[in-house]
């Protein structure tokens, strides 16, 4: 998207918002009027030698914007207009499988590195990007040491089985969280490519397989 | 007690916290983890940065052979009592909103003729290599040691740039599509073990800010506020910030205009 296009999307945005504050709801976009002035300082905080794939990650789609202006908490209108375009995005593994192997979704909730960039502390090339589950939910009983930002999905295949329907949802849902609540705190790991399909079909496992010390233990 | 002999105390208190956690209850996991700060607090490597600092801030220095006593922080020049504190504000003589490690890197050029590359060359220590700035913050911090926070924001700059850090707080982008709110805006929640504050709160930002510069075991030194937002957003997978960067003051207005009442306790000793 181009600046342009996006500050006018941005403009609209928040007039939508102020449109909302004056219905009775108490929402100001953070920043208030200076919002926008704010958003060009952020963009000119980082070294102008920094190679462009870094700077790719400050460019804010439609939902990371919308949810800003929102406080993550758009109103159902707009975010079910989010959650329809979210859902659109959702891609499958080639072979079709959504279940796949527990034990590698195991190894890859465990992972939380990955993925760090700059000139300070960047992760090595080519350092494995896990789904790093465990820092935000309870799934093992056997791990101790889960966070508690999401709900916890201990026994999540055991109590809710693993029906197609169900094992669509779970790999729906890594894939694309927003699919189901716009601006949840959850990434979303298959649209930004954090995960590979077969790798979140992997974490399904995890998740659903009777085996899986999430449902076994 | 040495840094190193410091280390391998909280390593063993670590290790224990471990051990006994396999099995426990979450209050128990954080029993353990109260009692493993405990023993770091009991000597923090941290304060001698701070003898340090003070070394520093009287000693003659740069191409106009001058030392940093008529810094002025806010408060006047030279004074430092409760200067921590009551950063970032708005300077006239600069027309900018600084937080300390601004204010510090202007007194280096002004008053001790440094250029702005040799003042900021080392603003964070590695290992071999010390940082001046680490040890004048550690020094200047501990000036405030005590004193409220005293940040209200209310030159109309001061106002502006607290509402600019709160727009970076809620912006999300990145391929986690992270912003500081995701994991610091709500009441009660933790990461893996972690615990974290809600940021947009007088109690859970005083938590965060009233402990800074903070010495922090797991990388081996003081880290100081900037550092700390910057590694903030190395962690959201943001690219870096650049040092002493506007958006970087901003935050600090926007977390220290929130923590404003709260006691410093510095230099403080983390994980």
């Amino acid at each position: 998207m181009t600046m342009k296009l996006k500050i006018a999307l941005f403009s609209l945005l928040t007039v939508t918002a102020s449109g909302v504050a004056l219905a009775g709801k108490p929402v100001e976009p953070p920043g208030g009027k200076y919002a926008e002035e704010a958003e060009q300082m952020f963009r000119d905080s980082f070294r102008e030698d920094a190679p462009r794939e870094w700077k790719q990650r400050l460019v804010q789609d439609e939902t990371m914007l919308t949810c800003g202006i929102y406080r993550d908490n758009p109103p159902r209108k707009i975010g079910q207009q989010l959650e329809k375009a979210n859902m659109a995005t959702i891609k499958y593994p080639a072979s079709g499988k959504l279940m796949g192997n527990w034990k590698e979704g195991e190894k890859l909730a465990a992972v939380g590195t990955g993925g760090h960039i700059g000139f300070i502390q960047p992760d090595p090339p080519g350092r494995l990007k896990g789904g790093n589950c465990y820092a935000c939910h309870q799934l093992a009983k056997k791990e101790v040491a889960y966070g508690t930002i999401g709900p916890t999905l201990q026994h999540f295949g055991k109590i809710r089985g693993n029906s197609p329907e169900m094992i669509k949802y779970a790999y729906d849902k890594i894939y694309n969280s927003n699919a189901f609540s716009a601006c949840t705190n959850m990434p979303r790991f298959g649209l930004h490519g954090w995960l590979t399909p077969e790798q979140i079909a992997d974490i399904v496992g995890f998740l659903m397989d009777p085996e899986s010390p999430v449902n076994k233990d | 007690m040495t840094s190193v002999s410091l280390k391998a105390l909280a390593c063993a208190a670590l290790a224990a916290a471990s051990i006994g956690a396999v099995q426990a209850q979450d209050s128990k996991v954080a029993d353990e983890l109260a009692k493993y700060r405990e023993a770091l607090a009991d000597g923090n490597p941290a304060d001698l940065l701070e003898a340090k600092g003070e070394g520093l801030w009287a000693e003659k220095r740069g191409p106009k052979n001058a030392s940093l006593e008529q810094c002025d922080l806010g408060l006047g020049p030279g004074k430092l009592e409760g200067a921590y504190a009551s950063l970032p504000k708005y300077f006239k003589d600069t027309g900018k909103v600084m937080d300390v490690e601004s204010r510090l890197v202007h007194c280096m050029m002004t008053l001790q003729g440094l250029t702005y590359e040799q003042a900021t060359k080392n603003w964070f220590s590695k290992p071999g290599t010390d940082s001046d700035i680490e040890a004048l913050v550690t020094f200047i911090g501990a000036k405030s040691n005590g004193m409220k926070i005293d940040v209200p924001a209310k030159h109309p700059e001061e106002a502006k740039m607290a509402k600019m850090g709160e727009y970076i707080f809620y912006r999300r982008s990145g391929p986690q599509d992270f912003s500081c709110a995701i994991c610091h805006g709500q009441e009660g929640k933790r990461i893996r073990l972690q615990d974290l504050g809600n940021l947009t709160t007088k109690e859970g930002a005083g938590t965060a800010m009233k402990t800074w510069p903070s010495y922090r075991v797991s990388q081996g030194a003081v880290w100081t506020m900037q550092r700390r937002l910057i590694d903030c957003m190395r962690q959201a997978r943001f690219p870096e910030p650049k040092y002493l960067a506007d958006s970087i003051v901003a935050l600090e207005t926007y977390l220290q205009k929130n923590a404003t009442g709260t006691v410093m306790e510095t230099p403080g000793i983390k994980r």
